[in-house]
């Protein structure tokens, strides 16, 4: 198994060597993504950049703001483990600096969740491990 | 016109199921497919010599080609298990008929065996209606799946395909009633179908959009029932099938495309991979969209349809809502037969036979054995497969001879 289950039995991460910097920024409040000199930023960090397969990429502090690329709102409970929190929305948010990541969407009502909709960077530790969710941004 | 020298003499099908009557492993299953597809193309069985397997196959998840060559005692001179999810039953198509053509094997079983499996007697529970795990083999140490999507609360495949469903709303524009279309012709052709589970059960677009939302914006009846069930097909060289009783069905063009495991990382979600995949079926074969009798394209969900009829080529992107208010998809008058045995959402969907359905389809009307829903006019035909979260895509020229 590549997870942990929290007390009440949600999926949790176990970080990899490769992928400790981006759990350990978010501890701290802080989206840390790589970033590659030649093709600029992605996301999940890979041992070598998706575009030229370079391994001199390095981490950079990302701005947390993004936007609703497309989302969803489970109201099933496809996974199990979270049947306690449905409906909840889950999206893929394109970041300001352009990769894109999963993120639960949290701060409003599942309804109110929109494709396009700016949301920015929250934090949430579960016991150990802190989580990147998005919440919609004021302005 | 294209490749001239594979082609597909004969098919077996079972009617999916939710809860067979008789649980089978998957080998014994394979071993009735094999029998019953050799049977059909008028073979012998001493002239198979090459295995292409669906995964998964129970009883040996490893070594899966030479544990099936065994229990079915067939030296194989090509043996491959194909795993491209809901790609699989067209991907192990090309790769057979691609090894007919080089030269590396004569006649080769494509095997889709998704029987319910029996439980060890200590079990508890005994076998239940077929259900995929709910992260996709994801989480394994190390998968992205693990990392990021499954503990974002993305499981399972629904609601990818309704994140894609959602962007494509936002961003080309499509009414639910024209998602729904899908749903309700599917259901109709169906009903031309026995072996279809959604047989005889018609639905409107009212009942689609009354259905609960699983996971917005997709509705219960636009999203497939998962079955036990088995398809397969043996496809050989065209000489070989000239001497069959059956009209060979060759594989003229095939083409495919892989880019990304989970929607999260798809390049782009609304430009799916089987534009390349489709553009180079299409070439190979020498023909072209509009010469088409039919297509059977793989329908999990209704927004799978909408994107592959843009993505295939068969209308400009964003065009697809417009396509499908504008054309009848049914078998009996319909301007624009698609997927004539009711799709998997008609039908259901068994596993990787599921996939392989919309070949048999295809290969069925262009045999002249479709039933009552026969077409008056199939000789060339359109068939594709989507794999994972749209990521990895199979599509297939079929022509009869
Ligand atoms: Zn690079």
């Amino acid at each position: 198994m590549g997870l942990r289950k929290s007390e009440d039995g949600r999926p949790l991460p176990i970080p990899t060597p490769l992928a400790a910097p981006f759990f350990e920024a978010a501890a701290e409040g802080r989206l840390l993504i790589p970033h590659c000199p030649r093709d600029g930023w992605f996301f999940y960090p890979r041992s070598r950049c998706p575009t030229c397969l370079g391994d001199d990429w390095d981490w950079r502090e990302a701005s947390g703001q993004g936007e609703v690329h497309a989302f969803t709102v489970d109201r099933v409970g496809h996974d199990p483990a979270l049947a306690a929190d449905i409906p909840y929305a889950v999206a893929v948010v394109e970041l300001a600096e352009g990769p894109r990541m999963p993120a639960r969407i949290v701060g409003c009502g599942v309804d109110d969740v929109r494709v396009g909709m700016p949301v920015e960077a929250h934090y949430e530790d579960i016991e150990g491990i802190t989580l990147v969710r998005f919440a919609p941004r004021e302005n | 016109m294209g490749k001239q020298s594979a082609a597909i003499a004969g098919f077996t099908e079972w009617a999916p199921e939710r809860i067979p009557e008789t649980p089978m492993f998957p080998m014994e299953a394979a071993a009735q497919l094999a029998a019953e597809v050799i049977a059909d193309a008028g073979f012998e069985k001493d002239e198979v010599d090459g295995l292409l397997v669906g995964n998964p196959l129970m009883e040996s998840p490893m070594f899966a080609p030479s544990a099936l060559a065994e229990y079915l005692g067939v030296g194989c001179n090509f043996g491959e298990v194909v795993d491209l999810g809901g790609a699989t039953g067209c991907g192990m198509v090309w790769r057979a008929a691609a090894a007919i053509e080089v030269g590396v094997c004569e006649t080769a079983l494509v095997l889709c065996p998704m029987p319910m499996p029996p439980m060890p007697p200590a079990t508890q529970g005994g076998p239940g209606p077929m259900r995929m795990p709910a992260y996709l083999g994801g989480d394994v140490w190390g998968s992205p799946q693990a990392l990021y999507d499954i503990p974002s609360g993305l499981a399972a495949a629904t609601p990818s395909f309704a994140m894609a469903a959602s962007r494509y709303m936002a961003h080309w524009g499509v009414a639910p009633e024209t998602l729904a279309k899908v749903a309700v012709q599917q259901r109709h052709n169906a009903s031309g179908n026995p072996k279809a589970i959604f047989r005889d059960k018609p639905i409107t677009i009212e009942d689609v959009l009354a259905s609960r939302i699983v996971a917005d914006p997709l509705h219960l009846l636009e999203i497939v029932m998962p079955c036990f069930g088995g398809a397969a097909l043996l496809v050989t060289s065209a000489e070989r099938a000239a001497r069959g009783p059956n009209r060979p069905v060759r594989v003229s063009g095939y083409g495919e495309r892989i880019t990304h495991r989970n929607l999260t990382w798809a390049p782009d979600m609304l430009d799916t991979p089987v534009r390349a995949a489709a553009e180079r079926a299409f070439r190979m074969a020498g023909t072209h969209r509009e010469a088409m009798d039919l297509a059977s394209m793989y329908d999990c969900y209704t927004i799978t349809i909408l994107l592959t009829i843009e993505d295939a080529g068969f209308c400009p992107k964003g065009q697809g809502g417009a396509f499908i208010e504008e054309h009848d998809l049914r078998f009996d008058g319909g301007d624009w037969p698609l997927n004539t045995h009711g799709g998997q959402l008609g039908m259901g969907q068994a596993g990787t036979a599921g996939g392989l359905s919309h070949v048999v389809d295809v290969v069925q009307q262009i045999q002249g054995r479709a039933g009552e829903r026969q077409l008056p006019k199939a000789d060339l035909a359109y068939a594709n497969g989507t794999g994972g979260m749209l990521a990895e895509q199979v599509a297939l020229i079929l022509e009869g001879a």
